[in-house]
């Protein structure tokens, strides 16, 4: 074990762990400011924001203290090391540092992206000097409004970190960021012809320290304290990239990575961070609706809900089947809750896997310039374009024992086995194509529950607008079998429900939608999801023993 | 402690009700002392109350009134978008959407595509008017408000520019700054004063400026 004191706090660190003076201080709580410092990003200790006073700590006891300031992301904290992170040699340090970082930046923060969430407002706050002593004009370079298609760069914030420029080399190979010329003259900028457009180029918006890079799609959208930000999972693929979802007055404005080991890293994908667009989507669903014979006969959701469910009721209990589709976008509770409530009504169920979407293979990081996977891989962007495969498989074969596919319901449909059947969709990208449709065409009760129209709603008897990722709550598992949980964060439209509130008021529980509750339940009934019932599943998720490979 | 127990100072004085007269008993006096003032004022035709709506209040010049948004010297919204007015208002009445300035205003990066501000609403505190970086929102000494409905007093962007245009050459409601540029610190031409939070060692240049902060003592000069 290593011993590293900090400020005169010792800090005990573990044989495997490799930290730097800024993970060492952390861990006792102090904060040593660092622009260029990423733990993703290799190190090159040019902001000098982190000079510390380092010194090692002699076998009999003597302390011998380097003269310089060392930059604390280079120096490796070992056994015996002491840092000093107070003392008034480093403040006055930090005060010249971030003067110089000032001297061009053009103080513009009333009308900037950034103000709010910058490392430059709180540094200065917490360690600068509170006023400017230029007297000359500012050397304000003009700014770049295209470098990538949802990038633009206002050169004059830049405090030239380069952690875009390492983000863009290192973890998505493409290095199209680069900086050009030299001292003052210094850039952000791209080689010609050639934007920052590859599949990661959102994440240099997120590592930027200050308002130079900025996302189009927020731009001067809203103003950061504003946003209220949920904890939740990116459901675009089956990576399940822990997420932050801010919103404000119940409309989602952007969806910003955020840090999970277990799960991702530290980045995520453009199609995840833009691929939210459809939750305030003008075609939702949002009436729902009995049919009889083509026309709306109902639509308040106590009736059709109580329709639906004596249609279900009946096909049960007659000579006709009972069949659903559970989606593969639902939650953990959401396939439990109606796997269970058709089981109860009737043992011979069929249950089928929802269409899973998969497009092209699983895109890995970083690429050289040919397009080949170079190791370690840092990022990948699963094939399977759904965020809970694994999880309602789980449920599926509880309650199953197999899980049978999509194709092979359609075909037992065509042929005419059923007579009612559940279908829940939840794939904003479509899920079923007009010929597959056509298998529930004779279908006598077509009970659809779903954010968009399909192709399957002219044959729908019943209609149950659902809700998307941000309006509900409860587990996703990933392609390693990583449970996270993902929380409600708007309201959904009118006329629709969240699922898991569809579904608990479908098999007549009483009271509110209580996933915690549910959770505990299913872990006591499903021992492969055992897992999901406990404390761990909050922040960073929790791993099932059982891993479920891969389709 | 025996000092405590002497009776407390007698702080009460008993007044006794004069005793009322023959003629105080009448009220005849009274009564006639009272016609006496009515006809002073009826007699008297020098007007003391003044003649609104005819003749209009002169009020103090720090009156808040309705609001304004000021025009920059090329006739544009001076206003930058940057939403501290929304913030800082504490009756939540104004809602702004920025917009990114076309390429051909290069000294600003947006600017309100819709401002709307609710007058019901308001409490013209004058909160808006002190956050503004750019001083474009201004506070006039238009007070007689009226309108037909809650959508007519939500004044949008063109409603208050055109109360700029009505209230400019007032010279009560004179435009405060020609300040309009989100400007480096350096473009001051004195420091503006410092908060307690942020003292200026006595060796600093800024401390010999005219507006210098907090001075401290002699403290230790920067490296």
């Amino acid at each position: 074990m290593a011993t590293v004191t900090v400020n005169g706090k010792e800090v005990e660190i573990g044989a495997n762990e490799r930290l730097n003076c800024i993970q060492a201080a952390a861990k006792v709580g102090d904060e040593i400011p660092a622009y260029c410092w990423h733990p993703a990003l290799s190190v090159v200790a040019s902001c000098r924001m982190c000079l510390v006073e380092v010194g090692d700590k002699k076998p009999d006891g003597t302390v011998a203290m380097q003269p310089k300031l060392v930059p604390g992301c280079q120096t490796p904290a070992k056994d015996g090391t002491v840092i000093i992170s107070d003392s008034q040699k480093v403040k006055d340090a930090r005060k010249a540092t971030l003067e110089y970082l000032l001297l061009n930046h053009p103080l513009d923060c009333p009308t900037c992206d950034q103000a709010g969430e910058c490392y430059l407002q709180d540094y200065s706050f917490n360690y600068g000097r509170g006023y400017s002593r230029l007297n000359e004009p500012k050397n304000i370079k003009p700014d770049k409004t295209y470098i990538g298609d949802q990038i633009t760069l206002f050169t004059d914030r830049c405090i030239m970190c380069t952690r875009c420029v390492r983000f863009t080399r290192e973890v998505s190979g493409s290095a199209e960021l680069q900086v050009v010329s030299r001292g003052s003259h210094e850039e952000i900028d791209i080689f010609p012809g050639y934007p920052v457009n590859n599949p990661l180029a959102g994440n240099v918006v997120d590592l930027c320290p200050v308002g130079a890079l900025c996302s189009k799609d927020f731009l001067y959208q809203q103003r950061v304290w504003w946003l209220k930000s949920k904890d939740s999972v990116c459901p675009g693929c089956s990576t399940g990239c822990s997420i932050h979802v801010d919103q404000n007055e119940e409309r989602v404005y952007r969806l910003t990575p955020r840090e999970n080991e277990k799960s991702q890293g530290h980045f995520m994908c453009d199609e995840g961070r833009f691929g939210w667009k459809y939750t305030h989507s003008g075609e939702r669903l949002s009436s729902p609706e009995v049919r009889t014979n083509g026309l709306v006969t109902a639509n308040d959701f106590d009736i059709v809900l109580a329709s639906a469910r004596t249609a279900l009721k009946k096909a049960a209990q007659g000579k006709g089947k009972v069949a659903a589709v559970l989606s593969p976008w639902m939650t953990v509770e959401e396939a439990y809750l109606l796997a269970g409530l058709l089981k109860g009504l009737s043992a011979n169920v069929t249950l089928a896997m929802g269409p899973v979407r998969i497009e092209g293979g699983d895109d890995q990081f970083p690429k050289d310039v040919k397009g080949n996977v170079v190791q370690p891989v840092k990022f990948t962007i699963h094939a399977e374009k759904a965020p809970n495969r694994a999880g309602v498989e789980l449920v599926l074969q509880h309650f199953s024992g197999d899980v049978m596919p999509f194709e092979e319901l359609l075909r037992l449909s065509s042929a005419g086995q059923f007579s009612a059947v559940y279908l829940v969709g939840g794939d904003p990208e479509g899920w079923i194509s007009e010929i597959q449709a056509e298998a529930f065409s004779k279908v006598e009760t077509v009970i659809v529950q779903d954010i968009l129209p399909s192709p399957v709603l002219k044959h729908a008897t019943h209609i149950l607008p659902s809700g998307t990722f941000v309006e509900r709550e409860g587990v996703f598992v990933n392609f390693k079998g990583l449970a996270q949980l993902i929380n409600r964060s708007v309201r959904g439209p009118d006329g629709t429900r969240p699922d898991g509130r569809l579904l608990w008021d479908l098999a007549e529980r009483p009271g509110l939608v209580q996933t915690e509750i549910l959770r505990k339940e299913i872990a006591a009934t499903i021992p492969a999801l055992a897992a999901i019932s406990g404390e761990g599943l909050k922040g960073q998720g929790v791993f099932l023993e059982e891993v479920v490979t891969a389709v | 402690m025996s000092e405590t127990k002497t009776k407390p100072k007698k702080t009460v004085t008993w007044v006794e009700e004069p005793q009322l007269g023959f003629w105080e008993s009448t009220f005849v006096p009274a009564i006639m002392k009272g016609l006496k003032t009515t006809l002073k004022h009826v007699t008297d035709r020098n007007t003391v109350t003044q003649q609104y709506p005819e003749q209009k209040p002169d009020l103090p010049l720090h009156y808040r009134g309705v609001h304004r948004l000021n025009r920059d010297e090329k006739d544009r919204v001076k206003c930058v978008a940057c939403m501290m007015c929304a913030t800082a208002c504490p009756a939540n009445c104004i809602s702004i959407e920025a917009q990114a300035a076309p390429p051909e205003w290069p000294d600003r990066d947006k600017f309100p595509k819709s401002f709307v501000l609710d007058e019901l609403r308001c409490i013209y505190c004058g909160m808006c008017e002190e956050a503004c970086p750019v001083d474009a929102i201004e506070l006039t000494h238009i007070y007689d408000l009226t309108g037909e409905t809650r959508e007519a007093l939500m004044f949008d962007r063109e409603k208050l520019l055109s109360v700029y245009d009505q209230t400019k050459d007032n010279p009560r409601d004179p435009v405060r700054t020609r300040r309009g540029i989100l400007g480096p610190a350096a473009e001051f031409s004195s420091l503006p004063t410092l908060g307690p939070a942020t003292g200026v060692p006595a060796a600093d240049r800024s401390a010999k400026n005219p507006t210098a902060g907090v001075i401290q003592g002699n403290q230790e000069s920067h490296s």
